[in-house]
């Protein structure tokens, strides 16, 4: 452990927490070209040439906003709750490998900022923790609307982490580690996706709902809960939660890619390890694409139907799958 | 090992300071014109009757006191799917059981209505 390794570590945080931030204002536009063409329009067109500037307008525009607090509400939590939102959904992502060893200047570097033998039970914890803030964004906010919006969100949650936390079993079962890097490596042959296509597709549709994204915006439904837990948040906060819930996005389509689609691996990865970030970066850009499609194409569902998809479908499905997958390799081993 | 984690120890904080540095920046930045309209909450218009620190429903109550139990259990999954290659034929067995008792309580909580949503 000395000064320069430290530097390393730290220089790369700045990397991956910038890659974030810029990917975070890039996936907003993304989403509105993608929407926009969706519906037979054009989209942001006039900041910059194809309207590539409008995330930087809009991010100016919020930093000058006047920001509100409401009279009676809880002030300490209603600044904290976002900060709360928006770090987990950071910190998630440093156990996910963007991919091999690479060397630069002389000198050797992995292109992940950590290998934890426990990344997956890492990331199911991380992600409990940004529910927190919603819920108290939403109670502190002394609205109505807000609070109901935020006692949602957690419900939802709550309700789809079960079976995510299933879905990541399958592929610790067939490698026999938690560590990401150990899981993508395992997919140089045949990617999990094909192993686990049940495991994949709970997978899929929980973490829609664990990132509350169309059809599954419940704790954001404006017909009913005009703006649900962030009704009250104004400038930069509201900025800060609509932050963690693009990098919440970007982060599941990372795991998902690592878990199921291969992670960094592609063709020549052996010979040129500097393609991983750039299969890694492709392969989420068409997740990120997916979720978007998703959302132009299916309506919101009903709360209790909601409730009922979590438990009383996606569940048992999932843990049928574990269960399928450990007699499958039982049986394949002997 | 410990070094792994120091990393992302590093990031914690790093990635903390940034909403911290955000929102300092506009508050100095942004203007501050406040007037008694402005800060009231926003319902639907009208002045907001009644308070809304209230109890809620006791559905989300059971709903989380099903989910704690369950999630305790899946979690018990992970250290057995990690070792699976390495404990055999009883390992399957015994988790086979365990999942068949845990489908046996989500039956028994379905039954009771603990997940009906009205």
């Amino acid at each position: 452990m000395n000064a320069t390794l430290v530097i390393e570590w730290v220089v790369k945080s700045l990397v991956i927490i910038l890659v974030l931030t810029g990917g975070f204002a890039y996936t907003t536009l993304y989403e509105r070209k993608v929407l926009a063409r969706m519906q037979v329009r054009r989209g942001p067109n006039r900041a910059g040439p194809l309207g590539i500037l409008q995330p930087v307008a809009d991010g100016i525009k919020l930093i000058f906003k006047e920001e509100l607090t409401p009279h009676n509400a809880d002030k300490f939590i209603f600044t904290v709750a976002p900060v709360i939102t928006v770090v987990p959904a950071l910190v998630i992502t440093a156990v996910v490998p963007w991919g091999r060893e690479i060397s630069l200047f002389g000198r050797t570097f992995t292109l992940y900022l950590s290998n934890v033998n426990v990344a997956v039970l890492y990331i199911l914890s991380v992600t409990s923790i940004s529910v927190y803030g919603i819920t108290l964004a939403g109670w502190s906010s002394n609205n109505k609307y807000a609070t109901l919006g935020g006692v949602r969100a957690t419900a939802q949650m709550i309700s789809y982490e079960l079976a995510l936390g299933c879905a990541y079993i399958g592929p610790i079962l067939i490698v026999g580690s938690m560590s990401l890097v150990d899981i993508v490596e395992a997919q140089a042959g045949v990617w999990f996706i094909f192993l686990q296509p049940v495991a994949f597709l709970v997978y899929f549709l929980a973490s829609l709902a664990e990132v509350n994204r169309a059809p599954f915006d419940m704790p954001e439904a404006e017909q009913e809960l005009t703006a649900g837990y962030h009704t009250e948040y104004s400038g930069m906060k509201f900025a800060l939660f609509f932050m963690a819930e693009y990098i919440k996005m970007i982060a599941v389509a990372m795991i998902g890619v690592s878990l199921f689609l291969g992670g960094y691996l592609g063709p020549g990865i052996d010979r040129f390890p500097i393609l991983g970030p750039v299969y890694l970066f492709i392969k989420v850009a068409v997740w990120l694409f997916v979720i978007i499609w998703v959302r132009a194409t299916l309506p919101r569902i009903r709360y209790d139907r909601l409730m009922a998809l979590g438990w009383k479908v996606m569940f048992p499905l999932a843990l049928l799958s574990v269960m399928i997958t450990a007699l499958v390799l039982l049986f394949v081993e002997s | 090992m410990l070094s792994d984690w120091l990393y992302v120890g590093i990031f914690l904080v790093i990635a903390t300071f940034l909403p911290f540095v955000a929102i300092t920046l506009a508050g100095i930045l942004g203007p501050k014109k406040p007037n008694r309209l402005k800060s009231t909450i926003y319902e639907c218009g009208i002045e907001t009757v009644g308070e809304t620190w209230v109890q809620f429903r006791a559905q989300y109550y059971i709903f989380a006191l099903v989910f704690v139990v369950f999630d305790v259990e899946t979690v018990l999954l992970y250290p057995w799917a990690v070792a699976y290659n390495q404990l055999g034929l009883f390992a399957v067995a015994e988790a086979v059981l365990f999942v068949l008792i845990l489908f046996a309580a989500l039956v028994y909580a379905w039954r009771k209505g603990a997940l009906r949503w009205f």
